[in-house]
């Protein structure tokens, strides 16, 4: 295959007609069909981003009422987790390279995952419907007794939404729990895995067995609302509490769901761009794994100021400090995995470094909250609203650009500026920054989160936060320009543009509906840029 | 997936056993043996769903992944019940009232 040309047949234009795509079962299709959601509901919930910071722009309350404000923010909050972050790195990503990088020729229940990516936009229009008439003011938390009780607005038709979109998770951790282990190709033993999968494999066991609980969870809520069962009500020997202990069971370990793919994401981005195996593979791996594990058993961080017991309250604090053991493996995996490496800097590998960057950030601010004593005083603020920003968008979407940056010369054949992406990747990370870091300054000092009026001397760190958002928007939107431009007329990229090891650089790009023109063999370990140097007969890059 | 094929006396066995134990959790409620009536109900009611998970829903026939993901979702239910517990369980030991025992 000439670097001069796209191939004549291959996945996009092997079929033609909106029908083709709407009932596809190509995982690669319906990655796409997912990368289309996913933007969709990314612009939504930065659109009620936006109205956020124009509001915190005064100190005073004076675009929108303060009803009105609630359900932006919770808007907001709800679109961006269950409809964006949760998905985005999975459904797209993982959907279109798990087979690929096994050496399958789809995954194992084809249907099921077109079936997931319908349960989805529905789950998902029918949130964004509930939302938009009338709205929800609770939060994206639903903390009863509030949500429960006193709210009158739309909780159960969010959370009815929420409901049905998890069954799209769980249907696509199940897809890919199996693919996993039933159609990888011969050779392709577990540990010649590219970490991109293990860190999907974790992902979909968080998946499989945390959803279920948040849809048990809103069932409850439903049904507490409804019909005054008690659950959550002291009067009739319920607790409120107990809500945010089956809340948290799930949407704590939701962050490892948005976390570990982007972790996988950045794995298979540095091994390429420092031409080096990822140093301590096998750690990176386990730690993967040990993440997803562990990520169930600190649940009760979130609720150390609730009536939970102080003693659960220091359990579950010690307990969050080890997960900070297998986050800190693969950083510190990564940067050995830089040393003495041939490391370029590609748009992707910027993405990897900003990834590092804001990950550093958002890890480390969250062992100051998981520190009982000191999440007292910071419970609430804005300290919390910049660590979960750097973990959960921060690090998530940059690297979730990084990825469609690195795959998109394979997902459309064709190469995009490479000046446009680096910059557009600078400018989200002093965008982000910008944004972000002074409200972890603003919460220390003790500004509340979720108030849409606030003392003057909070103003200069609010405006400073709300003009940063608009270098932030910007460096979101800049891609979406060029990668659209590139579909159409960029350089073909031919099939492996970045020289890169791994499956997926072995086919065409586009690559063909069935993935390989012949079945693939797979003889060596993942990321042997060592061993092919020396099989090159030139001098290995060490 | 597995085409293995059950006897119908199997079936018919289970069936039995958990009509047996259906009756056995009326006739036990009739008594009270203190705080061992939870237990007793929950032991019941646990062996019963085992039966219904291994025969019913071949839990016992299929290949080795599937008990692993049915053991695994027991093991995170008894993790979200475990540490659930160990916040109401120590609530009072502080001196704050605690209505739940
Ligand atoms: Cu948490």
């Amino acid at each position: 295959m000439s670097a001069a040309e796209l191939p004549a047949t291959h996945y996009l234009n092997a079929t033609h007609g909106l029908k083709s795509w709407l009932l596809t079962r190509d995982h690669k299709r319906i990655g796409l069909l997912y990368l289309l959601g996913v933007s969709f509901f990314f612009a939504i919930g930065g659109l009620f981003a936006a109205l956020i910071r124009i509001e915190l722009i005064t100190p005073a309350g004076d675009v929108f009422q303060p009803d009105t404000y609630n359900r932006i923010f919770t808007t907001h909050g709800i679109m961006m987790v269950f409809f964006f972050l949760i998905p985005a790195i999975p459904a797209v990503l993982g959907n279109f390279l798990i087979p690929i990088m096994i050496g399958a020729k789809d995954l194992a229940f084809p249907r099921l995952n077109l079936l997931s990516w319908y349960i989805y936009m529905v789950g998902g229009a029918f949130s964004l419907y509930s939302l938009l008439h009338g709205g929800v003011d609770t939060g994206w938390t639903f903390y009863t007794p509030y949500s429960t009780a006193f709210s009158n607005t739309y909780v159960i038709a969010t959370g009815l939404g929420i409901f049905i979109n998890g069954f799209s998770g769980i249907l696509t951790g199940i897809n890919f729990i199996v693919t996993i282990h039933r159609m990888r190709a011969p050779g392709m033993t577990w540990f010649r895995l590219p970490l991109f999968v293990w860190g999907h494999y974790a992902t979909s066991l968080i998946q499989v067995l945390g959803t279920p609980v948040l849809a048990i969870t809103i069932v409850l809520l439903a049904l507490e609302r409804l019909f005054h069962l008690g659950i959550f009500d002291p009067a009739r020997g319920g607790d409120p509490v107990l809500f945010q202990h089956l809340f948290w069971f799930y949407s704590h370990p939701a962050v490892y769901i948005m976390i570990l793919p982007a972790m996988a994401v950045i794995s298979e981005v540095i091994a390429a761009f420092a031409r080096k195996r990822i140093f301590g593979y096998h750690f990176v791996a386990f730690a993967s794994i040990g993440i997803a594990v562990l990520g169930f058993l600190v649940w009760g961080h979130h609720m150390f100021v609730s009536s939970q017991s102080v003693y659960a309250g220091t359990v579950f604090s010690v307990l969050t400090m080890l997960v900070a053991i297998p986050s800190a493996v693969k950083v510190f995996n990564w940067t050995a995995t830089l040393f003495r490496g041939s490391v370029s800097f590609e748009t992707p590998m910027v993405y990897a470094f900003c990834f590092l960057g804001l990950f550093a950030i958002g890890g480390l601010t969250g062992v100051f909250l998981g520190t009982l004593g000191l999440d007292v005083h910071v419970h609430d603020t804005y300290f919390v609203v910049a660590h979960f920003h750097y973990v959960m968008v921060g690090s998530t979407i940059t690297a979730f650009l990084g990825g469609l940056h690195y795959w998109w010369p394979k997902i459309f054949g064709r190469m995009y500026s490479e000046f446009w992406g680096r910059l557009s990747a600078i400018v989200v990370f002093f965008g982000f920054n910008a944004t972000f870091f002074p409200q972890f300054v603003a919460g220390y000092l003790g500004m509340p989160r979720r108030y849409h009026a606030y003392p003057e001397e909070f103003q200069a760190l609010h405006v400073l936060s709300s003009g940063g958002s608009i270098v932030l928007g910007l460096g979101y939107l800049i891609p979406i320009v060029y990668l659209l431009y590139s579909i159409k007329w960029g350089k073909p990229a031919g099939d492996n543009p970045w020289g890169a090891i791994g499956l997926e650089w072995e086919t065409t790009s586009p690559p063909p509906v069935e993935n390989f023109a012949a079945p693939p063999v797979v003889e060596h370990e993942a990321y042997e840029y060592a061993e092919r140097a020396e099989r090159l007969g030139a001098a290995p890059t060490t | 997936m597995s085409n293995h094929i059950v006897p119908v006396r199997v079936y018919l066995l289970v069936f039995g056993a958990l009509m047996v134990l259906t009756t056995v959790t009326v006739v036990v409620a009739y008594f009270d043996f203190g705080v061992l009536n939870n237990v007793i109900m929950l032991g019941i009611a646990a062996v019963k769903a085992t039966l219904v998970v291994l025969y019913f829903m071949h839990v016992r026939y299929g290949t080795q992944l599937i008990p692993i993901v049915v053991g695994s979702s027991v093991l995170w239910l008894l993790i979200l019940l475990a540490f659930t517990l160990a916040d109401y369980f120590t609530r009072g030991w502080m001196g704050a009232g605690s209505s739940w025992l």
